[in-house]
């Protein structure tokens, strides 16, 4: 019971985190056709001004410029770059926002170095709130869930019940239909590209002092951001939603399951001899496939409904 | 993506023309360690005809087949897992195969993984190809630990290859003996690849590229096209992943992942996705400048990043695409019209790369190494990195070339548009 208590609420916390990134991955796709590569990036480059802000003003003020910054700086590689490359098409799209992953990865080292930062949970929010079956349940965590649950809120609001939303929920499927109607397409990208940015700098700024900040924090998290979209199907924000917190379950639970194949057959009374073949097959633990199980998910999910849980067309 | 899809002239002076270049470069590699000896420069070259191997089989996908795939080096390290397995399957004594052939047998391994996995990943081209072809290298980068006894773990598995089984007679205990096996293969997987690329499946995966709606009416599969050029294309993979077993007589964890398959992307679209010589340009220029930053300094991955984001915005041809643009010129007999503001051009290019070069090495000297307070050296010259001067002339010297570099890049957009005319005129374009 403890570990299934437990279990959830991590993979809550995780998936949730998971979601705030994903939500403007799978947004920008949806809208633009672009699959941002540099979406984790832009995750790790919020965990770097977030530390480096709370550093010199603090953890509050950062919260809220960090993410500002990464927009910006979204908006602008919009602008700059990706608005160039459109004319080639999308494999040139796709192979532009690699390129800038691949930069960012190496200005952060120029920056900041190999090694990862000390950045800490403010002060302010380093207590327990309660205790479950003997653990503790950091107060932090709890921060990240409602920092996350008001911004799906918020962005569902935005998207459903204001103008903007409208007509960037229009520009989705759309464009051309928009930009005759007088509304400046381009623009509204370049909007959606930002505030995209922007979330995952937020991603980055609660994320990066729960996990770790370090160079390679994008390349753990960005493969996992694209098995979310397109589990959750390209372009579709609830989908985006169940799909991470699926994924952060699966994830979570996986590490506390000791058992292997081994152990399925003595149920049966089934014992394999002293060298089967595939040694290494049988002896795999569940615990030890939480890293494997999600791209297992998604290449399953790629060839049996490509559409993802909740998309609507393929890409 | 324009592949050259001349029809060849018959003719003795044609073929000569067309077939002259190869046989020529051919020739080089049969000479080039004849002159450059060293050890560093035949491994250099060893990694270049490897690369150059890997680049081509990645570009019949990407180039020839429009597919961009961000796991090739799937097949490259399957080839390669296999092939020293084989080599070590010879130490025991449990198997004869000829060192000669291993790359052989990375081939087939590479060519049956490709099978395996390219049933289902061609059958859509585009964002879904490559999101897949993302999802499987994750999968397999994830298995490496989970499968100890065939990929080593973390330190990999290694093997003698001097075995006592050979076609040749070399012992292939020495860097260069095993330079030209891997030439020898190199020679003959790009002679392969480029007959590959006159047949009907390899212009059939230009259609597909180009126009998978009207491909069919043709009276072709699609997906059994891509599939075909999927399968081939992991077939030359292997063979490189084969050859770099053999070079380096160990093979890990890394040669398989995300990295390497970045790696292989960077330099095919850096050389040219839309000729058949362009990965060969730029495998050689990557493998290059991967070696040789190394050792000058700890930003290479950062140069090696600016040119391929310039490539991407300014000459998605890639290297080979800016050189056959000046072919028709060369022809009329009119590059040295383009030369003067070429060179002027080059000159201000220079100073901001310098200005940027200055500007990135005292970032990585600060952030870097053990003592930022001690001076640095650039180029032999030795300064404080934490004083303004240098920070200073770097940001100068980078505004400066920015501006000078300004109106001479649309000079040249008119000496263009000049040239054009004139040819247009003259009838020759």
């Amino acid at each position: 019971m403890e570990f299934y208590v437990i279990s959830l609420l991590n993979s809550l916390v995780f998936g949730m985190l998971l979601f705030m990134l994903s939500s403007g991955l799978t947004l920008i796709f949806g809208m633009m056709g672009v699959l941002n590569f540099a979406h984790a990036s832009f995750y790790m480059v919020g965990a770097y001004f977030g530390y480096q802000i709370s550093a010199m003003i603090g953890f509050w003020p950062a919260l809220v410029i960090a993410p500002v910054l990464v927009g910006v700086l979204g908006a602008a590689i919009e602008r700059y770059g990706l608005r160039t490359v459109h004319k080639h098409g999308h494999v040139a799209e796709l192979l532009f926002t690699f390129g800038v992953a691949f930069m960012i990865e190496e200005l952060i080292l120029l920056i900041w170095g190999r090694v990862a930062m000390n950045y800490q949970v403010p002060a302010s929010l380093d207590f327990t709130i309660f205790t479950l079956f003997e653990s503790d349940f950091p107060v932090y965590r709890l921060f990240m869930l409602t920092i996350s649950v008001v911004m799906f809120v918020a962005l569902y609001l935005l998207l459903t019940k204001t103008r903007t939303g409208i007509i960037i929920q229009a520009a989705l499927t759309h464009a051309d239909g928009v930009g005759m109607l007088g509304h400046n397409v381009p623009r509204v990208f370049m909007l959606v590209f930002g505030g995209g940015s922007a979330l995952a700098g937020l991603a980055g700024v609660i994320g990066g002092n729960y996990l770790v900040t370090s160079p390679s924090m994008a390349i753990l998290l960005g493969p996992i951001v694209f098995v979310v979209i397109v589990v959750g199907g390209m372009g579709s924000l609830t989908g985006a939603l169940i799909a991470s917190l699926l994924i952060a379950a699966l994830q979570t639970f996986a590490v506390g399951y000791d058992y292997s194949l081994v152990d399925l057959l003595a149920v049966f009374n089934i014992e394999l001899g002293a060298e089967p073949w595939f040694p290494d097959l049988w002896r795999i633990k569940i615990e030890s496939t939480g890293p494997l199980l999600p791209y297992l998910l998604m290449v399953i999910m790629l060839i049996f409904r490509p559409k993802g849980i909740m998309g609507e067309r393929e890409s | 993506m324009i592949t050259e899809n001349r029809i060849p002239k018959s003719g003795k002076g044609q073929m000569m023309k067309r077939y002259g270049v190869w046989v020529a470069a051919s020739l080089l590699v049969v000479i080039l360690p004849q002159i450059f000896d060293s050890g560093f420069a035949v491994t250099m070259m060893s990694e270049m005809c490897i690369a150059i191997i890997f680049a081509l089989s990645y570009n019949m996908l990407l180039g020839q087949g429009g597919m961009l795939s961000f796991g090739h080096a799937v097949f490259y390290g399957f080839g390669g897992f296999i092939a020293i397995h084989a080599i070590k399957l010879v130490n025991d004594g449990a198997s004869v195969i000829p060192l000669e052939l291993i790359p052989l047998v990375g081939g087939v391994a590479g060519f049956l993984f490709a099978l395996l996995l390219g049933y289902i990943s061609t059958k859509k081209a585009g964002t879904t190809f490559a999101l897949i072809s993302l999802g499987l290298v994750e999968l397999v980068v994830a298995c490496v630990l989970l499968f100890p006894s065939f990929f080593g773990g973390e330190e990999g598995v290694s093997a003698d290859r001097m075995l006592d089984y050979s076609i040749t007679g070399f012992g292939f205990g020495s860097g260069i003996e095993v330079f030209y096996l891997i030439a020898f293969w190199m020679v003959i997987a790009t002679a392969l690849m480029y007959l590959q690329t006159q047949t009907p499946l390899g212009r059939m995966a230009n259609a597909v590229r180009d126009n998978p709606e009207r491909a069919p009416f043709v009276g072709y599969d699609i997906h059994l096209v891509r599939f075909f050029q999927f399968s081939l294309s992991g077939f030359f993979a292997g063979i490189a992943g084969g050859l770099l077993a053999i070079n380096y007589e160990i093979v890990n964890s890394e040669m398989i992942g995300a990295i390497a398959s970045g790696n292989v992307l960077l330099m095919t679209y850096i050389g040219g996705v839309g000729h058949f010589f362009g990965p060969i340009l730029g495998a050689v220029l990557f493998t290059f400048l991967h070696l040789t930053l190394v050792n000058i300094t700890q930003a290479g991955q950062i140069y090696l990043g600016v040119l391929f984001i310039a490539i991407i915005l300014w000459a998605p041809n890639g290297m080979a695409g800016i050189i056959m643009v000046h072919q028709p010129i060369w022809r009329a007999g009119k590059i040295k019209r383009l030369l003067p503001s070429y060179l002027a051009a080059l000159g201000a290019g220079l100073v901001t790369f310098f200005g940027a070069m200055i500007f990135v090495e005292i970032n990585y000297h600060l952030s870097l190494s053990i003592e930022p307070d001690k001076p640095m050296q650039l180029l032999g010259v030795e300064f404080q990195a934490n004083g303004w001067i240098p920070w200073l002339l770097a940001i100068a010297l980078m505004v400066a070339g920015y501006f000078m570099l300004r109106p001479l890049i649309r000079k040249i957009g008119r000496k263009w548009d000049e040239l054009t005319q004139e040819m247009q005129e003259g009838g020759i374009a």
